[in-house]
C-alpha cells in the first residue's frame, strides 16, 4: 500500500496496463506534450512516446470515432475527454457506433473502449463544465458505467475497465483528483466492474452515494452517530451493470434507504435505485425511499447559488432523520 | 500532390484486364444487381422489412475498387452497403438471411439490411448514421499503422455525409497523422431527396482532398475499370506512403433513396433517371466486353445464368432459415465470454 492522491492513482492504472498490453494506447486532448488538462497522463509521453500518447486536435467525434474503429480491429484506446461535458459532442460516436456495433454485428466486432475523463460538479465552472453526465450513459445497453469513488477504486476499477471487452464509460471528478488515500501498488490489483462496496456499516438506514455524494454522506453518517442513527453506506462504484444485489442486502438489514446524486434527480440515478428498492425489497422498508438530488436548474456560476445546486451535507442528514422517524422509531 | 481529374482513363488507354478478369467485373457486378432485384422483391413480399436501400446503378465502383484490394484489407460502408459487401466476398446466403431477419444471417438477424458486417473477410459494417463511419474508418487505419502492417482500408460514403462534421473531422485527421484510408465518395447526386447542388457550397467533392492536402480525383463512376484504375494508384500510394486518398466516383442510384422512395421522381425528372440509365455500368461493360472480344454472348449468357442461380440459391436459404430464437435479445449485448 501507499498513499497517493486520486489522480497518481489513475496514472499509475494507465502507466502499468500500458506496460502490460501493447495494444492499449491513450488518445486525447491535451494528453500527451501538455501531460493532460488536469495530469492524469503526467509522464506517460516520456515513458510510452508520441505513438502510444497521441495528442488530438479539438474533434471529439473524431478521435472518439478513432478509438472506436481501432478498438473494432483489436486495439484497447483509452479515449480521454477533457471533461466530460464534451463527450456530448461523440454522443453519437459512443451510443450509435461503441454502444451497438457487437450487437448489430452479431457478436462479430466487439469494443474494448474506455472513455475517460472527469465530470459532475466542479468549483464555480457554470452551467457547460460542471455537470453530472452519467445519465447520459448508463441508459444504453452495450455501455458500462464506471463512477470511482477513491483513489484505491480509482486504479482497480480503471484497470478492470482497460481490460474489459466493452465500452466502459469511466467518469472522474476535478473534485477528487487531489484526494488521497491508500492505494495498493500490486500491478494486479483489480476492482470487478459491477461490484458495490459497503463503506461503512451501519444498521438504521441505508444511504446509497457515489463519487463527491460519498464523501458528504460520510460526514453526515458521522454526525448522525453522535445522535445514535448508525449510517450503512453503500458506494455502487459501477453504475452500469448496478449491483443491486449489495443494495438489496443492506435494505434488508436496515429497512430505510436514502439515495444521494450530485445531478438534477428528474429521472436520475436516485429514481432506478428507488425503483429497484421498491421493486425488490417494498415489504422490508419501514418509510419512503428518500431523494437526495441536485436541484433541478442548470449550475449556475455565483457561489450562492452553486451551493444551493447541489446536495450539502444538512440536507443529506436531514433526509436520514425524516426516513428514521418515519415510522416512529 | 496528385490531383488529376480522370474520367475513364483507363478505357481510352486499352482494356487493361484480360478475358479472366473481365469475367469476374462483369459477373460481381451482376451478383449485386441480381442480389438487390431479389431484395426488392422480397421486400414487396413482406420478406424484408424497414428500410432497404438498394445500390442498383452503383455497382461499378464497389467492384472497381474491391477488384484491387488484397483479402486483408479492410472495408467499411454506410447503409447502401449490400454491394460493397458482397464485392468484399461475404456469402450472398447469409446476407440474404440477414435482409430476411433469419438466425443464419451474417448478423444472426440483428443487424438488418443497414448493419451487415463480415468479420471472415474484414468487411466493418453496415452503419447507418450519416457520417458516423468515417472517423471509425480513421481509426482502422491508426490501428494499422500502429501495427506496422501494410493494410488499407476502404470508406465508402455518399455525396451526404460531406457536410457533415465527420468528413472533415475525418480528412484532416487521416491527413495530419498520414494514415492509410481510401475516403471513396460515392457521389450519386441526391443525398435522399437533396441534390448536392442544394447541400454543398463546393460541389465538386473531390476538391476538399487539395484542402486537406489528401491526393484527390475524380473518376467516371460508371466505369469499371476507370474506377479500378483510380483506386488501384491509390492503393499503391497509400500502401507505401502511408497517406490517405479521396476519390469521388460520379455515379447514380436508379431506384429510389429507399424502398419507401420507390419512384425517386419528386426531387429529380424522370427524363434525368432515363438520361442516366443510358451509362448503366453493366450494359456499358457487357457492350465493352463484347466489342473487344474478350467474351462471348454465350460466356455472357452463362455468367448472368450463374448469377442467377446463385442468388435464387440465397433466397431459398433465407427463407429457410429459422428466425432468431427469443434468448437472442439478449446476447452479444456485451462481448460474450
Amino acid at each position: 500500500m501507499a498513499v497517493m492522491t486520486y489522480r497518481e492513482a489513475l496514472n499509475m492504472a494507465l502507466r502499468e496496463e500500458m506496460r502490460r498490453d501493447p495494444n492499449v494506447f491513450v488518445i486525447g486532448e491535451e494528453v500527451g506534450l501538455y501531460e493532460g488538462a488536469y495530469k492524469v497522463t503526467q509522464g506517460l509521453l516520456k515513458e510510452f512516446g508520441p505513438q502510444r500518447i497521441v495528442d488530438t486536435p479539438i474533434a471529439e467525434s473524431g478521435f472518439t470515432g478513432v478509438g472506436i474503429g481501432a478498438a473494432m480491429v483489436g486495439l484497447r484506446p483509452v479515449v480521454e475527454m477533457m471533461t466530460f461535458n464534451f463527450a456530448l459532442l461523440a454522443l453519437d460516436q459512443i451510443v450509435n457506433s461503441a454502444a451497438k456495433i457487437n450487437y448489430m454485428s452479431g457478436g462479430q466486432f466487439n469494443v474494448p473502449i474506455v472513455i475517460r475523463g472527469p465530470g459532475g460538479p466542479a468549483a464555480q465552472l457554470a452551467a457547460q463544465h460542471s455537470q453530472s453526465m452519467e445519465t447520459y450513459f448508463y441508459h444504453v445497453p452495450g455501455l458500462k458505467v464506471v463512477r470511482p469513488t477513491t483513489p484505491a477504486d480509482a486504479k482497480g476499477l480503471l484497470k478492470s475497465s482497460i481490460r474489459d471487452d466493452n465500452p466502459v464509460i469511466f467518469i472522474e471528478a476535478e473534485t477528487l483528483y487531489n484526494v488521497k488515500g491508500e492505494v495498493p501498488e500490486d500491478p494486479d490489483f483489480l476492482i470487478p466492474l459491477g461490484q458495490a462496496i459497503v463503506r461503512r456499516e451501519g444498521t438504521d438506514v441505508t444511504v446509497i452515494a457515489y463519487m463527491g455524494m460519498m464523501y458528504r454522506a460520510m460526514e453526515a453518517a458521522e454526525e448522525l452517530e453522535k445522535e445514535g442513527i448508525s449510517v450503512e453506506l453503500v458506494d455502487p462504484r459501477t453504475l452500469r451493470p448496478m449491483d443491486t444485489e449489495t443494495i438489496i442486502k443492506s435494505v434488508r438489514k436496515t429497512h430505510r434507504v436514502v439515495v444521494v446524486e450530485a445531478g438534477a434527480g428528474f429521472a436520475g440515478m436516485g429514481s432506478e435505485i428507488a425503483a429497484s428498492v421498491t421493486e425488490q425489497a417494498f415489504d422490508d422498508l419501514d418509510a419512503p425511499v428518500e431523494r437526495v438530488t441536485g436541484a433541478n436548474a442548470p449550475m449556475p456560476y455565483a457561489r450562492n447559488l452553486e451551493k444551493l445546486k447541489t446536495p450539502s451535507k444538512d440536507r443529506i442528514v436531514a433526509a436520514i432523520r425524516r426516513v428514521c422517524n418515519a415510522n416512529g422509531s | 500532390m496528385a490531383k488529376t481529374l480522370t474520367r475513364s482513363e483507363a478505357s481510352s488507354s486499352g482494356f487493361g484486364v484480360d478475358a479472366e478478369a473481365a469475367k469476374r467485373l462483369l459477373s460481381e457486378m451482376l451478383l449485386i444487381r441480381r442480389f438487390e432485384e431479389k431484395a426488392a422483391e422480397a421486400y414487396a413480399l413482406g420478406k424484408i422489412g424497414g428500410f432497404l436501400h438498394l445500390y442498383i446503378g452503383e455497382e461499378a465502383v464497389a467492384v472497381g475498387a474491391t477488384s484491387v484490394l488484397r483479402p486483408d484489407d479492410y472495408a467499411i460502408s454506410a447503409y447502401r452497403e449490400h454491394g460493397h459487401c458482397l464485392a468484399k466476398g461475404s456469402d450472398p446466403k447469409r446476407m440474404m438471411a440477414e435482409l430476411f431477419g433469419r438466425r443464419d444471417g451474417l448478423s444472426k438477424g440483428k443487424g438488418g439490411s443497414m448493419h451487415l458486417f463480415d468479420r471472415t473477410t474484414n468487411f466493418l459494417g453496415g452503419h447507418a448514421i450519416v457520417g458516423a463511419h468515417l472517423p471509425i474508418a480513421v481509426g482502422v487505419g491508426f490501428a494499422i499503422k500502429y501495427r506496422g502492417g501494410d493494410q488499407v482500408i476502404v470508406c465508402y460514403f455518399g455525396d451526404g455525409a460531406v457536410p457533415e462534421g465527420e468528413f472533415h473531422e475525418s480528412m484532416n485527421l487521416a491527413a495530419l497523422w498520414k494514415l492509410p484510408v481510401i475516403f471513396l465518395c460515392e457521389n450519386n447526386r441526391y443525398a435522399m431527396g437533396t441534390s448536392v447542388e442544394r447541400a454543398l457550397a463546393q460541389t465538386e467533392i473531390w476538391k476538399f482532398g487539395q484542402t486537406y492536402g489528401i491526393p484527390a480525383e475524380r473518376v467516371d463512376g460508371m466505369d469499371v475499370l476507370a474506377v479500378r484504375d483510380v483506386v488501384s494508384r491509390a492503393v499503391a500510394r497509400t500502401r507505401q506512403q502511408k497517406v490517405p486518398a479521396l476519390i469521388e466516383a460520379d455515379t447514380y442510384r436508379y431506384r429510389g433513396h429507399s424502398m419507401r422512395d420507390p419512384a425517386g421522381a419528386v426531387y429529380r425528372t424522370k427524363e434525368e433517371v432515363e438520361r442516366e440509365k443510358l451509362r448503366d455500368p453493366i450494359v456499358l461493360f457487357r457492350d465493352k466486353i463484347l466489342t473487344a472480344g474478350l467474351l462471348s454472348e454465350a460466356d455472357i449468357r452463362a455468367a448472368e445464368k450463374d448469377v442467377s442461380d446463385r442468388i435464387d440459391e440465397a433466397v431459398a436459404y433465407a427463407d429457410a432459415s429459422p428466425e432468431p430464437p427469443g434468448e437472442w435479445l439478449f446476447t452479444d449485448i456485451y462481448k460474450e465470454a
